[in-house]
């Protein structure tokens, strides 16, 4: 699995000359062809783009000081790449070749970066478990008959199968850590604004976050010091300055204290994932860690404010998919048609069987339900009581880093499911989200790391969560915990 | 909520956003929508007495930049993903609007 080893040990290699960027492409290319039929991380890959590419690297005066240096990435495919098909995993983009990058994109080709292909996720980032894709499932490569988690889905396996080092995700609920903790791999939700969204198809605009998933942490800080920053072209991105990230990680000299919510974590977590966050918690104490309880007192209210709050947001932002300015375009329906004509009747018509065709079960629900929940009558009830108590939730949290420096959890409830067990149950599948969507309403950075395998050799996820814009107390937390562990050097059997 | 979601407001709900349901969406979206309606209400019972909504984060503005002209996307290149355009004429076609 580690056909091709870590971010730094490529960029190291590659800077030095020691390895050709295009040698590190290519093996990373004969991974692909040998998993990827029955995994299917990839949407799309760009063979040719991606060896002239590392080839333009290799060339490249610079090449000792480009900080991802012909490193392999894939990027979900909610990300626009100029002139590669970025679809959102969704029929109505099926064809959509963008005409400009997202600004990670150019940020990633600018540090030398070699972009493979774009993965698979659930369509519009709207799932937990990669299911919901216009183009299949993506399986995860620790059980095959199991969800890799959503919706980065495919990045998370991409990275676990060794297919990339690094794959960017998007966060919008979870959708990079819960991923990230069932495929056994480390993934970053940054503060809200630390990266610039610019390029990213949104789904909750107020709660996406654009993030890495890597092998280690050291790697996500390697990424994350390419990717953040502000951006002209994103209003909402942060002017905060953005540290040296990796150079951080061991700065940490005061023992770090860390909180945790007891009375939520008590509570309906699997017992292997539970016995598991209790063995983590007591190496961060034999690591020099202090443990304090926090009180997260409204955190239970954080799937129902959630799936108010990011459907609303949705129901607006997916208004754009008409079959106008891009995308797939419903043919007229027959019924409609004057004879001798293919002309829809009218144009509201059109609107709506295009959507009708181009949007999946998921997608079409959300929208209604964010319909629903702005509608007149509606709004007070259910969208400005969850924008209050989102406010009550991110007050929790400024509690809590009043005592602690982070915040730990399990990522999830449970390991990975089954293919198929939650999917035709909606609500079954929101709830188990219950650790990770609390972060994004707040606004919070959150990491993902391995901290352990079940019985039948699951991935376990341990989930740490900072002070806005400290992802480098984040990352060095995380980071002292890994080192004192090895769950990170476990791979999947493929 | 859960029984109380009918067919009609289904249909209400998907005629704001523009989505064409068949009757076994309807169906579907009825029970569906009730049940998760039903879970959110939860929320109702919070006091949030004196709380403000939040509905972004952010608390540094950083939008402010020059007002001056720069490059902007390509004509044929805003055209190219639609499903019908005339890039002669520069314009998105869309069916009858009116009459």
């Amino acid at each position: 699995m580690t056909v091709v080893g870590t971010i730094k040990d490529i960029r190291d290699d590659v800077r030095s000359g020691s390895r050709k960027a295009t040698d590190i492409c290519g093996q990373v290319f004969d991974q692909i062809r040998a998993y990827d039929a029955t995994l299917h991380a990839f949407n799309t890959v760009v063979e040719e783009r991606a060896l002239a590419q590392a080839a333009a690297v290799d060339r490249h005066p610079q090449r000792a000081t480009l900080p991802l240096a012909g490193v392999p990435v894939a990027l979900k495919d909610n990300l626009c790449t100029r002139g590669v098909r970025t679809t959102a995993s969704s029929k109505i983009l099926e064809q959509f070749v963008p005409p400009f990058d997202a600004t990670v994109v150019r940020h990633l080709e600018a540090a030398g970066a070699v972009i493979v292909g774009k993965t698979n996720c659930d369509e519009f980032a709207m799932g937990s478990s990669t299911e919901n894709s216009a183009f299949g499932v993506t399986r995860n490569p620790w059980a095959l008959n199991r969800i890799p988690g959503g919706s980065s889905g495919g990045s998370a396996v991409a990275v676990a199968a060794g297919m990339a080092p690094l794959a960017l995700g998007s966060d919008t609920g979870g959708s990079i850590r819960q991923p990230a903790a069932h495929c056994g791999i480390v993934g970053l939700k940054p503060t809200y604004g630390r990266v610039s969204r610019y390029g990213l198809l949104a789904f909750a605009s107020s709660l996406d976050q654009i993030g890495p998933l890597t092998r280690t942490v050291e790697d996500a800080a390697i990424a994350l010091s390419v990717i953040a920053g502000v951006d002209a072209a994103d209003a909402t991105s942060a002017p905060e300055q953005v540290p040296d990230y990796p150079a951080q990680l061991n700065g940490n000299t005061r023992p770090l204290t860390i909180g945790v919510p007891r009375a939520l974590v008590d509570e309906g977590v699997d017992r292997e994932v539970s016995a598991a966050f209790t063995a983590a918690l007591e190496q961060l104490r034999d690591s020099g860690a202090k443990l304090v309880d926090v009180t997260l007192a409204y955190a239970s209210a954080a799937i129902p404010v959630y799936y108010l709050v990011a459907t609303a947001e949705a129901s607006s932002n997916l208004a754009r998919y008409d079959g106008v300015r891009y995308g797939y375009r419903a043919a007229a329906a027959a019924r409609s048609a004057q004879p001798g004509q293919t002309m829809h009747d009218d144009l509201r018509a059109m609107y709506g069987r295009t959507r009708a065709e181009g949007f999946g079960a998921e997608v079409k629900r959300r929208i209604m339900l964010g319909t629903y929940v702005l509608s007149a009558g509606y709004y007070d009830a259910y969208y400005l009581k969850a924008q209050q108590v989102r406010t009550l939730i991110r007050r929790d949290y400024e509690r809590a880093f009043e005592h602690a420096d982070v915040v730990a959890m399990p990522t999830s409830p449970t390991p990975a499911f089954k293919l198929g067990e939650r999917i035709s149950d909606p609500l079954q599948m929101y709830l188990g989200d219950v650790f990770t969507v609390s972060a994004n309403l707040a606004g919070l950075p959150a990491i993902s790391v391995p901290c352990g395998l079940t019985a039948a050799n699951l991935p376990i996820g341990l989930q740490l969560t900072g002070r806005m814009f400290d992802e480098a107390t984040l990352l060095s937390a995380a980071h002292a915990y890994e080192r004192r562990t090895e769950w990170w050097k476990r791979h999947p059997t493929l | 909520m859960a029984s109380g979601f009918s067919r009609a407001q289904v249909e209400a709900v998907a005629a704001l956003a523009n989505l064409e349901l068949n009757d076994a969406e309807i169906e579907l979206f009825a029970r569906q929508l009730g049940d998760i309606l039903e879970y959110a209400t939860q929320v109702q019972g919070i006091d949030t007495t004196g709380v403000p909504p939040t509905a972004s984060v952010v608390t540094r503005h950083s939008a402010d930049r020059v007002d001056a002209v720069a490059a902007s996307l390509d004509r044929a290149d805003a055209l190219a993903n639609a499903p019908d355009a005339s890039g002669q004429a520069g314009l998105f076609k869309v069916p009858r609007v009116i009459g």
